[in-house]
């Protein structure tokens, strides 16, 4: 430590007095140049941080903000003075059925995208960590859905789950099954977007923790080995605690980006560019919900209300995903 | 701050940007709006110079005018802008087009908002003017700035809907959408209809007689259904009213209303007795269904004829004919205004492009250049709008077909400040879910009144 403290100029400054000033004065009478030096030397971290501060107060934190103010009026761009309401508007998100709708339909929609898609994304990371032929190949191709265009997907989709012309229905009844409306049921057409968002996420996260994996000291494996553990006693103890820090970042993320799902279900509706999510708002997410307030209605405060309560819910489901998370993949560290 | 040091990674499910829609329409007119784009910065800084080189000289007579103008949809203004260039050396106009109407109106409604970033020229379409009149104040009245006499240009319903609820006029009319019925003539003969468009016309002649057709047609079971969605006849029933969702004080009247239940009993009736095929307007499945033969008729304004070309395919041609007769009497689907925002730095030039633009003779060329038909008066009786023929309709002279069609219209229903929302949000979904299966009529009926209700909050 000591070492260390030498270099500053608080333990540098004490043993050479400035030059040419009377001897004895004190701390105060630095010269211009050391005042600059210690002014520098303290500054400059936080100078060189700030850009991500300032970047991020303009573009995160101020519209932040300013959405809550919003959200206390009944805001009205073409008018000329805003009318302050107080907190009607969230009073009104809370009365209202469509609201609760979507929210069901966002948790249901997350739901059945999230869950399946670790399960298979560890899964995939096996199996592209196993010995394999051709494995950077694999590797890249599990990739290839993400790189693809979202608008092109949920074109395509939304014609594969079409009811009268798509193929899905078209293959179903080709085995005598009956034909699904994917965008009428409710609990389809959740099944239809979710399969939307894993077909694109699945690869992803495959690889993030296919990454993890390989970063697994492999004597621990030869340790187990050597102990007598078969294949899945590996894998449930070996791999998967230590995998955690990983899975957690995966779940949050996750949480985020499907708590916020707006482009698959917006492009998934039946008429194109509708809001509606469904004739009867089927799978209409918060997001959709939201847009269609703000920018098909115009109520910017409703909709800014909407978005503060959509942010609280994440935080609040982040918080869950984490608790979760830990006590699944907790069991290595917490023997210690 | 978690969330935001993360969000960059997110799904890029979060804010949607108008490109990212824009993409679906082409890629073409995306890339050209942006070369727009660019080349009107280059041209205002080439602007900018060019005063600057003056040195001081307080303008020196007739400066450069640069004059932008935003349009979406086919409106056809590509070859007249130019001439109106030529015609008028020291103007230049930009054009900013965005394919899509939604992504258009976003961008004019927010900037409006925000006082600035507008064009001198703003098209708004029909179902748009509604929220422009209500912030009227933000819009030229065209009879101050622009050149005077042009009152009796348009039909009367037109003129008068481009007008607030003061009497200034907001916008021009350009163009307009008059309703015929367009039907399958093969189709017909098959279920033992009459084809000929004379012996169709009483068919056709009221929606009593419109349904009792289509109870016969669905009872020969040709695998066939009567027209395409319930909504797209409600609402042309509905737009014939005299008032629909609201009166003329802006008052929310869809309860009281008893024309609009009527109608949705009507409707839902016939949607019952499955003479609906359920394919919701402009769907994938829709387009999909003009092939397939899934629908008989299809209530059809002049600017469906493009749709109805373009997705019955070439094995279609000369199956598809119009009746000019129309149910209970024509209607009007459709449409557009120029308007010029206050924010405009040369109104007066501007109301005088958009005056130019939407004369008889300049409509009747966007006419033939793009198909949006003429709302002026003069324009319904020129010989190029009567010459215009097309062979793919077994009755190929559309001109004077929907020229008869666009006389019948004596006014257009008053539109209060959330109609298009109605129609498309609540009123057609629902109906939808009588389609699905999910609802009675009835039931339906409650959830649309249920949903204006909270709407109008």
């Amino acid at each position: 430590m000591a070492d260390l403290r030498s270099v500053t100029p608080e333990a540098s400054r004490k043993p050479s007095p400035p030059p040419g000033g009377p001897p004895g004065s004190g701390k105060n009478t630095l010269t211009l140049r050391q005042r600059l030096y210690r002014f520098d030397v303290k500054s400059a971290p936080y100078l060189y941080i700030a850009p991500f501060f300032i970047v991020f107060g303009l573009v995160g934190l101020f519209p932040l903000l300013f959405t809550a103010y919003v959200s206390l009026f009944d805001w009205d761009m073409l008018a000329d003075e805003q009318q302050f309401v107080g907190l009607d508007n969230y009073a009104r998100l809370i009365e209202s059925d469509q609201f609760w709708k979507a929210l069901v339909n966002t948790i249901s929609i997350f739901l059945l995208s999230t869950g399946p898609q670790l399960v298979i994304a560890v899964l995939l990371a096996v199996l592209l960590d196993a010995r394999i032929r051709a494995r950077t190949g694999f590797r890249v191709s599990v990739l290839i859905p993400y790189v693809v265009s979202l608008v092109a997907l949920g074109i395509i989709f939304s014609n594969l789950f079409g009811h009268n012309y798509g193929l899905i229905n078209n293959v179903l009844e080709f085995f005598g099954f009956e034909r699904i409306n994917w965008h009428s049921d409710r609990f389809a057409s959740h099944v239809a977007i979710a399969t939307m968002v894993n077909w694109r996420w699945t690869g992803y996260n495959a690889l993030i923790v296919l990454a993890a994996m390989q970063a697994i000291p492999r004597d621990l494996y030869e340790a187990a080995v050597v102990d007598g553990a078969g294949p899945f006693r590996r894998f449930f103890s070996v791999t998967m605690p230590l995998l955690r820090p990983t899975l957690i970042f995966v779940v949050i993320t996750s949480t985020i980006g499907g708590l916020q799902i707006f482009t698959e279900p917006k492009l998934f509706s039946d008429i194109p560019g509708s809001n509606n999510g469904g004739s009867d708002n089927q799978f209409q997410t918060i997001t959709l919900f939201m847009y269609q307030v703000g920018f098909e209605r115009f109520d910017l405060g409703y909709a800014s209300a909407i978005a503060w309560t959509l942010f609280l819910l994440i935080v609040v489901f982040a918080l869950i995903n984490f608790l979760i998370t830990r006590r699944i993949a907790s069991t290595g560290e917490d023997r210690r | 701050m978690r969330c935001g040091a993360v969000v960059p990674r997110g799904r890029s499910t979060v804010a949607p940007t108008n490109r990212e829609f824009e993409v679906r329409d082409s890629t073409m007119r995306h890339l050209s709006r942006t070369t727009l784009t660019v080349s009107a910065g280059m041209a205002a800084v080439l602007t900018l110079a060019s005063c600057g080189g003056g040195g001081g000289g307080g303008g020196g007579g007739d400066g450069e005018i640069e004059l932008t103008i935003a349009t979406f949809g086919s409106m056809g203004y590509e070859a007249l802008l130019e001439e109106y260039e030529e015609q008028n050396p020291g103007i230049t106009i930009v054009q900013q087009h965005t394919g899509r109407s939604p992504a258009h109106h976003q961008n004019l409604f927010q900037k409006l908002g925000a006082g600035s970033g507008l064009s001198d020229i703003e098209a708004v379409e029909e179902g748009h003017m509604a929220r422009a009149r209500s912030a009227s104040s933000r819009f030229h009245d065209l009879n101050e700035i622009g050149p005077e006499g042009l009152d009796d240009r348009w039909q009367e319903w037109k003129y008068t809907a481009g007008q607030d609820a003061e009497g200034r006029l907001i916008g021009y009319g350009t163009d307009m959408g008059p309703l015929a019925m367009c039907y399958r003539q093969d189709l017909f003969e098959e279920a033992g209809l009459p084809s000929d468009p004379e012996e169709v016309a009483p068919l056709f002649e009221t929606w009593e007689a419109y349904f009792e057709a289509g109870d016969e047609f669905t009872s020969a079971d040709i695998g066939s259904a009567w027209f395409d969605n319930g909504s797209q006849v409600f609402n042309a029933m509905n737009n014939q009213l005299e008032f629909g969702y609201y009166d003329a004080e802006d008052n929310l009247i869809v309860e009281s209303n008893e024309d609009v239940r009527h109608n949705w009993d009507r409707v839902g009736e016939a949607i019952e007795g499955g003479q609906s095929a359920g394919l919701a307007a402009f769907s994938n499945e829709w387009e999909n269904g003009f092939a397939d033969s899934a629908f008989a008729t299809k209530t059809c304004p002049a600017w469906m004829m493009g749709p109805i070309k373009e997705h019955s395919g070439d094995e279609h041609a000369g199956k598809w004919a119009i009746s000019p007769t129309f149910p209970d009497g024509g209607g009007n689907w459709g449409g557009t205004y120029l308007t010029v925002p206050t924010q405009s730095e040369h109104p007066e030039e501007a109301a005088e492009l958009a005056a130019w633009l939407t004369a008889p003779e300049q409509q009747i060329r966007a006419f033939v250049a793009e198909g949006p038909f003429p709302a002026q008066v003069e324009a319904l009786d020129m010989e190029e709008l009567l010459e215009h023929r097309d062979d793919y309709f077994a009755t190929p002279d559309v001109g004077p077909l929907f020229s008869e069609a666009a006389k019948q219209i004596e006014r257009a229903q008053y539109k209060g400040p959330s109609d298009g929302d109605l129609q498309d949000n609540v009123f057609g979904p629902a109906i939808q879910t009588i389609e699905q299966g999910l609802a009675s009529p009835d039931e339906a009926w409650e959830q649309a009144v249920r949903g204006a209700n909270e709407l109008e909050n």
